[in-house]
């Protein structure tokens, strides 16, 4: 199987806080790896660091063979490596289609992100109906499937989802999760990060966990929810 | 009745100028929510630059509109080019600052551009020599000159190839999505200087437009003449809802016919009070101007 993304040694730190103290991670081609840890366990930092909006102290990111520890945003953007933030981060006061539009902003082919966008539309309907409303009116759920589906439109090889079922009903998660999968099945690497370490465990192919910027469990996600540690401090009893 | 048309239309023509410098303002301040003190003096550096270009090729260029229109282009690169170098060496470094510390560094680059100039080419005013004043147009019993139509015409024609390029094209869409969350826009593969560039590019080219118009307009350019324009293109922007382009415009336009009609009931030496006294109004009563975006975000 070919490596995706291979992070190795990541060390981060804001100001005088160490959030990321070696960190090695990687993330296999049509996988879908899972990234647990509690909150302050260097999740999100990890994901940041890769798509290039926090810098690494040492360590290195490498994305299909290539070292992009040092790339711009928008240069990790354009190898196919999209970032969907925590909180969603839609544009409110733009359109659904115009924050779709916007998603596809380093693809030159028109054409192509026309057909992406239909293609989203097909996997959300809801977001087909709400085309011409501002991203602002969206509800929490749809407001993330349309963030996803942002992300989608840049025709993205990895996709990683920082907290998609944050403050969602558990109805609303099964929905995301289901789009997640089908998304991986047509051929895009997933890097999932959650706090709701069962729904994600679900559908993981293999999972990490992280505490204080390091690995501490890490194998196949079956493995995982069988672990007792790993059951006692995110699945609980 | 013939009077009062005639202010209306002296009104809207200051209007459509004032507008020229404010949709630059509004836009530099949606953008990165700097006020840009420096942008009334780039409307004086574009009036500067045409007046060098009517020296230097007066014989070559003749009086009419072509030529009218070749000096502001050549305006509005350099005022335009200028803008994205202010950009790249005083405000970009202090991008993460905090506001008050690019505020000064803009009354500084303001200062440095007025002077800048008052050195290259004296502290004297200096003649507009423009001869496209040919003939005069009667429309409901008021005057016009040719030259005025013509420049507000021009200036209309920006306004609307302005709003096209916002509201429809790519860079347009990241400038709006970059004015409501710069973050989200980099992890779309936004490269967000480049886009910055191009906003003082195209804001800093509409002020040298609007410079030309005025050294035309009024016949006259001194190296002080883009102070007060500046802080009237703030109230236009301030009157409109500063951020939102067509609120610019219209701020400008209730502005250029709020002076034109003090001047000419109440008195020339009143016009500047009234223009600001409207700007100290709005900020009180009605700080999100008439078109003032409502705030209203889903958490």
């Amino acid at each position: 199987m070919n490596t995706v993304l291979d992070i190795n040694g990541l060390e981060v730190a804001y100001g005088k806080v160490e959030a990321l103290r070696g960190l090695d991670l990687t993330v296999g081609e049509r996988e879908i790896v899972a990234l647990l840890g509690n909150n302050g366990a260097g999740k999100s930092t990890t994901v940041s660091a890769v798509s290039g909006v926090v810098r690494s102290r040492a360590g290195s990111v490498k994305a299909f063979g290539e070292d992009i520890t040092a790339a711009t945003p928008w240069s990790i953007v354009e190898r196919g490596i999209v970032h969907v933030p925590e909180g969603r981060r839609i544009f409110s006061r733009l359109t659904v289609h115009e924050n779709l539009q916007l998603g596809g902003y380093t693809v030159r082919d028109g054409a192509s992100v026309d057909r992406r966008i239909e293609q989203v539309y097909d996997l959300f309907p809801r977001m087909a109906e709400r085309r011409a409303q501002q991203g602002g009116t969206l509800s929490g759920g749809e407001q993330q499937m349309l963030a996803i589906g942002r992300a989608m439109v840049a025709g993205p090889r990895l996709i990683m989802l920082d907290e998609p079922s944050m403050g969602l009903a558990p109805l609303v998660v099964a929905q995301v999760m289901d789009a997640i999968v089908s998304i991986n099945r047509a051929g895009t690497s997933v890097l999932l990060i959650e706090q709701n370490a069962r729904a994600a465990l679900k559908i993981a192919h293999r999972g990490y966990v992280i505490d204080s910027g390091r690995v501490t469990v890490a194998g196949p996600a079956a493995g995982l929810r069988a672990d007792p540690q790993v059951v006692e401090a995110y699945l609980g009893a | 009745m013939d009077h009062f048309i005639q202010l209306v239309f002296s009104g809207l023509f200051v209007g459509s100028f004032y507008a020229l410098v404010a949709l630059g303002y509004s836009m530099v301040y949606g953008i990165i929510k700097l006020l840009n003190f420096a942008h009334g003096d780039l409307y004086m550096v574009g009036a500067f630059a045409g007046f060098t270009v009517l020296s230097v090729g007066a014989g070559a260029l003749g009086g009419g509109l072509l030529a009218l229109i070749a000096i502001m282009l050549v305006a509005m690169a350099a005022t335009g080019g200028l803008g994205v170098l202010l950009e790249r060496v005083a405000y970009r470094p202090l991008r993460g600052a905090p506001r008050l510390s690019v505020l000064i560094t803009a009354v500084g680059a303001s200062f440095a551009l007025e002077y800048g100039i008052a050195v290259a080419f004296g502290p004297n005013p200096e003649v507009y020599q423009m001869g496209v004043s040919g003939g005069t147009l009667n429309v409901l019993g008021a005057r016009l000159t040719y030259a005025q139509l013509a420049m507000t015409a021009i200036a209309v024609v920006l306004m609307i190839a302005l709003d096209t390029l916002v509201r429809r094209t790519r860079t347009g869409r990241a400038m709006r999505a970059i004015s409501q969350d710069p973050k989200a826009c980099l992890l779309m593969g936004v490269n967000v200087d480049r886009v910055i560039s191009r906003t003082f590019f195209l804001g800093s080219a509409l002020a040298g437009a609007a410079g030309v118009m005025a050294g035309v307009y009024y016949g006259k350019i001194d190296f002080l003449m883009g102070f007060v324009i500046g802080l009237k293109a703030f109230t236009a922007a301030v009157i409109g809802g500063i951020g939102n382009l067509r609120g610019a415009v219209l701020g400008a336009v209730v502005l250029g016919l709020l002076e034109s009609f003090s001047v000419a009931y109440i008195g020339s030496e009143w016009r500047d009070v009234f223009a600001f006294g409207f700007l100290i109004l709005f900020l009180t009563v009605r700080p999100t101007g008439l078109l003032g975006e409502r705030v209203t975000e889903r958490v």
